[in-house]
């Protein structure tokens, strides 16, 4: 295991931690929690082979929160001085003190045993902020130039984005934790320019963002080297591809597309704010209220979905989150039916729900931590088939490669997605691409129609880096596993004839 | 409490303006852009008619750009740190040069841009920081917790949030520049349901100092939208005239303007990209005699008249820093007739710049009426409130896919007669230019999908005769 970074561990953590908390106590907070963190980021791009961008970020800063006649306070700032802490924790109060007007519900958290001095931190093998710039542009460039030098493609665009987070945390309860993770996305896209025609298609790499270090760039985990290279044939079948027919088809849709589709339409959906009400403003609600909690029929029997902030290498894993709870896993659909929910403690506290189940994350030390998502991902079957035994099963449907488009509504009913590739399928076999191709459903009848899951031979890990939630807004970065799946009678629109063409 | 001057962190105090002056004094580049943004914000979050989150914050951003020329071109490092202290200036300056080095040339270098006599932003440099705190609510909040008793008292659940920012940009350069502006940013959003949510109404506002924030209006309007709600219509898909609000016109055209650049036009890349080669410039979109535009001094939008980026891509470059940014039209009369464009690009391709300002209006000459009129003059229609989730699906022609949300309306006869389920829309905001059927008078306006990025933007209605409601959302 790597260890934490020095540089954090020399920032007067604790000493802030006791002034802040200190003053709370003082001021008569019944809860206090101190976060103080460092974000190092680093966003590298190149057009056509140049670098056009790299920004190298540093964010530093703490905040307080605390539970105050009942009422949250939260305030945050970026002096490391014990009198700064106190002032903010001070400031905390003065904020809790003025929502009191608005505050009618008491402010109570669920028990959580207390870890005193705890570390964790995530798998990797090298650390990409130790890696020359020099190296990272030039496998960029060498990445790039490969698919500019194959017929059809016009430009590309490459992408490298490495976030190290390093998290203290501390409460009036005892509870002290100490982290670090990793996280790195890479993405390269092809364009081809038909300028005569006034026409241009893209292809983007499948390759997912991931909890590891540079070495998900040049060691086994991705084989970037098979994927670029396929990927100016993929883009010139599809510039030259019918138009789909809209209609009804069977999909057999793979992990680098599926796990958006889960991350909308059940990783969402599941998060027991939003089945609350606490999102209705902004995010939205869901369909999949408490009341359903147990009896709820989401999808097919052969439908099995967990949450978790454990998965190594997952987007969403660490070991404590940002309220001192202990990460776990645990069940959100089980043969089909709702049975779990993402938490945090105020919520678990408030549907009796026991322990919460650690969803509680802030993006920043300026941020109020909400409840944000685990990793989840739906399970495959044990002994389940190929995707070539998918496909295999198909008369008339679509092999549905990567993501793209997406969108869903804000109660998690009706959304539309495209892909990267979509392939025909005619009597079990594949018959090329097609365009312009959306599939679009309703939740419920679409994981209802969920006819098989791959065997663990098919399951990935994708994931995104841009999940946006809450006001003032805040991103994370969250991991779905999927098996490949097969899923009757979809509904497909052609795109082009969707814009009155 | 702490005097602003000694926000940094554990080490020496200083001003933003001392940080610029230092880290420019310590560059040994060949050009050197320092950036220095105070920003202090606070915020009331709210749902089913109580507080949920809030929160006051306050942080400094420094970032240092630092120009080294070589044999080859120049090349450029950029840095940027929260709470730097006076000490550990000379670090960052030094590894900005160090990113510089290895980064090697950069496609789009230019010479850093020289100050000018009487340039918009050279005033005031010595003046501390803006500030804002929990207090600005000190109205707000009561009148909101008023509104949540009457809210109980009928039967309804309220949810939102109000924030406000202030921020305060320094900006100093090698070359001489020394600019500086304070930007305050505020919003409300107000959303009230039914107790069992299958009823939801929105109303938004910016402010720049929440002193004309009237909670009781922004209420009596939701509560009349809530009574339209009473009586449910069900619709299927199809083509509907559509009555678009303000608020969902400049979600459409903030997309509109997020692709509005000339190099990937140019290139043959975006809706904006002429078929056989370049970009649409000159092409008329519209029939009706639309202007969308840009203007850092449009009252009650006011942006900085200044550019300041610490990112290159194919809209802005960071080599055009403290670049005065003037009032554009980027379609006139419904022509189009601008699109954003770099130095290094405008250089590159025998054109001015064109560059990218923090406010968008759209306005017809002549119209007059309001969204009421809009809906006085409609036989059968739909009025919109708000769209939601809004995303390409198509990059060809910009075609974009999202929700109706918070209010599909029936019209007939000039009257609202019931509301209607929502539903997905498949549109694009360039073919819909050329279908408008009439338009209203522009007024101030808070865009629902976009105000965490964009609040400041001056739309009027719009009237479509067939704007494409693809598939029904049973969503609320």
């Amino acid at each position: 295991m790597p260890d934490i970074d020095p540089a954090f561990l020399e920032l007067p953590l604790r000493r802030l931690a006791d002034a802040a908390l200190g003053r709370a106590r003082e001021l008569g907070a019944e809860h206090a929690d101190f976060r103080l963190e460092r974000i190092r980021t680093q966003s590298i791009s190149l057009r056509d082979s140049l670098l056009e961008n790299a920004l190298n970020g540093e964010d530093v800063g703490f905040a307080v929160r605390v539970v105050h006649e009942g009422t949250w306070g939260f305030a945050a700032g970026v002096v490391l001085t014990g009198a700064e802490a106190a002032r903010v924790a001070e400031r905390a109060v003065a904020v809790a003190k003025v929502s009191a007007a608005v505050n009618s519900e008491r402010i109570e958290l669920a028990d959580e045993p207390v870890y005193a001095d705890v570390t964790w931190v995530s798998e990797y093998e090298v650390n990409p902020f130790d890696v020359p710039d020099a190296d990272k542009i030039g496998l960029l460039a060498d990445w790039s130039d490969r698919l500019l030098a194959a017929d059809g493609v016009d430009h590309t665009d490459a992408l490298l984005r490495q976030v190290l987070e390093n998290k203290f945390y501390a409460d009036t309860a005892g509870t002290s934790t100490t982290q670090q993770r990793l996280r790195l996305a890479a993405a390269l896209e092809a364009v081809a320019v038909d300028a005569a025609h006034g026409r241009f298609e893209s292809m983007r790499t499948c390759a997912p963002p991931v909890g590891r270090g540079w070495e998900h760039l040049t060691g086994p985990t991705w084989d970037w080297a098979g994927e670029l290279a396929q990927l100016p044939e993929w883009l010139a079948e599809k510039t030259k591809a019918p138009s789909v027919e809209p209609g009804r088809y069977d999909l057999v849709i793979d992990p680098t597309n599926l796990w958006l589709t889960i991350h909308e339409s059940i990783g969402h959906a599941t998060e027991l704010d939003r089945a609350l009400g606490y999102e209705a403003a902004y995010a939205g609600t869901s369909f999949a209220t408490f009341d359903q909690l147990g009896t709820l029929r989401y999808g097919s029997p052969v439908l099995n979905v967990t949450g978790d902030r454990t998965v190594p290498h997952g987007l969403s894993t660490i070991g404590y989150d940002d309220e001192g709870v202990r990460t776990q896993s645990w069940d959100i659909i089980r043969d089909g039916v709702l049975v779990g929910y993402q938490l945090d403690r105020r919520m678990a506290r408030l549907k009796r729900l026991g322990r919460s189940n650690g969803c509680a994350f802030a993006d920043s030390p300026s941020h109020m931590p909400v409840q944000r998502m685990a990793n989840v991902s739906v399970q495959p079957a044990p002994d389940g088939p190929s995707t070539e035994e998918l496909i295999a099963g198909v008369d008339r449907g679509l092999y549905v490669v990567g993501d793209k488009s997406w969108s869903i509504d804000m109660q998690r009913y009706n959304f539309q997605f495209t892909g990267q590739r979509f392939f025909g399928i005619r009597d079990g076999q594949l018959t090329g691409q097609l365009r312009d191709v959306a599939y679009q459903a309703t939740t419920t009848d679409f994981w209802g129609a969920l006819e098989a899951v791959g065997g663990p031979g098919t399951w990935l890990l994708g994931g995104a880096f841009n999940c946006g939630k809450a006001q003032p807004g805040q991103v994370a970065a969250v991991s779905h596993g999927a098996p490949a799946t097969l899923f009757r009678g979809v509904n497909i629109l052609n795109t082009v004839q969707e814009g009155g063409q | 409490m702490t005097e602003r001057a000694e926000l940094t962190s554990a080490g020496t105090s200083v001003t933003p303006q001392e940080t610029v002056e230092r880290a420019l004094a310590l560059s040994k580049a060949d050009g050197c852009v320092v950036l220095a943004t105070d920003r202090s914000e606070t915020n009331l979050r709210w749902a089913n008619n109580t507080l949920t989150t809030n929160g006051e914050m306050r942080s400094r951003r420094v970032a240092v750009i630092s120009m080294l020329n070589g044999s080859t071109g120049t090349a450029a490092g950029v840095l940027e740190r929260s709470a730097v202290a006076a000490e550990d200036l000379e670090a960052l300056v030094r590894a900005a040069e160090q990113a510089a080095r290895d980064a090697g040339p950069a496609d789009d270098a230019m010479p850093l841009v020289e100050p000018t006599d009487g340039q918009l932003g050279s005033a005031g440099w010595t003046d501390p920081p803006g500030e804002t705190s929990v207090e600005v609510f000190g109205s707000f909040a009561p009148a909101l917790g008023e509104a949540f008793g009457r809210a109980r008292g009928d039967g309804r659940l309220l949810f939102g949030f109000a924030e406000h920012v202030l921020e305060s940009t320094y900006l100093g350069s090698s070359t001489g520049l020394r600019l500086r502006h304070d930007q305050p940013t505020g919003r409300v959003e107000l959303n009230a349901k039914s107790p069992d949510f299958t009823r939801s109404v929105w109303a938004g506002v910016s402010t720049r100092d929440f002193a004309g924030v009237d909670v009781v209006a922004l209420d009596a309007s939701l509560r009349r939208r809530l009574e339209w709600e009473q009586r449910r219509v069900e619709l299927p898909a199809g083509r509907y005239e559509t009555i678009l609000p303000p608020s969902a016109v400049a979600d459409l055209m903030i997309y509109l303007y997020w692709t509005a650049n000339a190099r990937d036009a140019d290139e043959g890349r975006t809706v904006f990209s002429r078929k056989g080669g370049g970009s649409r410039i000159g092409e008329k979109l519209a029939e009706l005699p639309l202007t969308l535009r840009s203007d850092p001094a449009a009252p009650g939008l006011t942006c900085a008249p200044f550019l300041t980026t610490t990112v290159s891509h194919s809209a802005q470059s960071f080599f055009d820093n403290g670049v005065a940014v003037p009032a554009t039209d980027w379609i006139s009369d419904g022509t189009l007739t601008n699109l954003m464009r770099t130095r290094h690009w405008a250089t590159k391709t025998g054109t001015a710049p064109a560059f990218p300002v923090d406010n968008l209006l759209l306005e017809s000459a002549g119209a007059t009426g309001g969204l009421d009129d809009l809906v006085a003059s409609t036989g059968r229609g739909l009025l919109l409130t708000c769209l939601w989730y809004i995303r390409v699906v198509d990059p060809q022609t910009l075609l974009l896919t999202g929700l109706t949300r918070d209010g599909v309306y029936l019209v007939e006869g000039g009257e609202v007669t019931g509301a209607v389920n929502n539903f997905r829309f498949n549109e694009s905001p360039v073919g819909l230019l050329g279908r408008i059927a009439e338009v209203g008078r522009t007024e101030i306006t808070l865009c629902r999908e976009w105000n965490d990025y964009f609040t400041r933007t001056a739309m009027p209605a719009i009237r479509v005769p067939d704007f494409n409601m693809s598939t029904v959302s049973q969503g609320v």
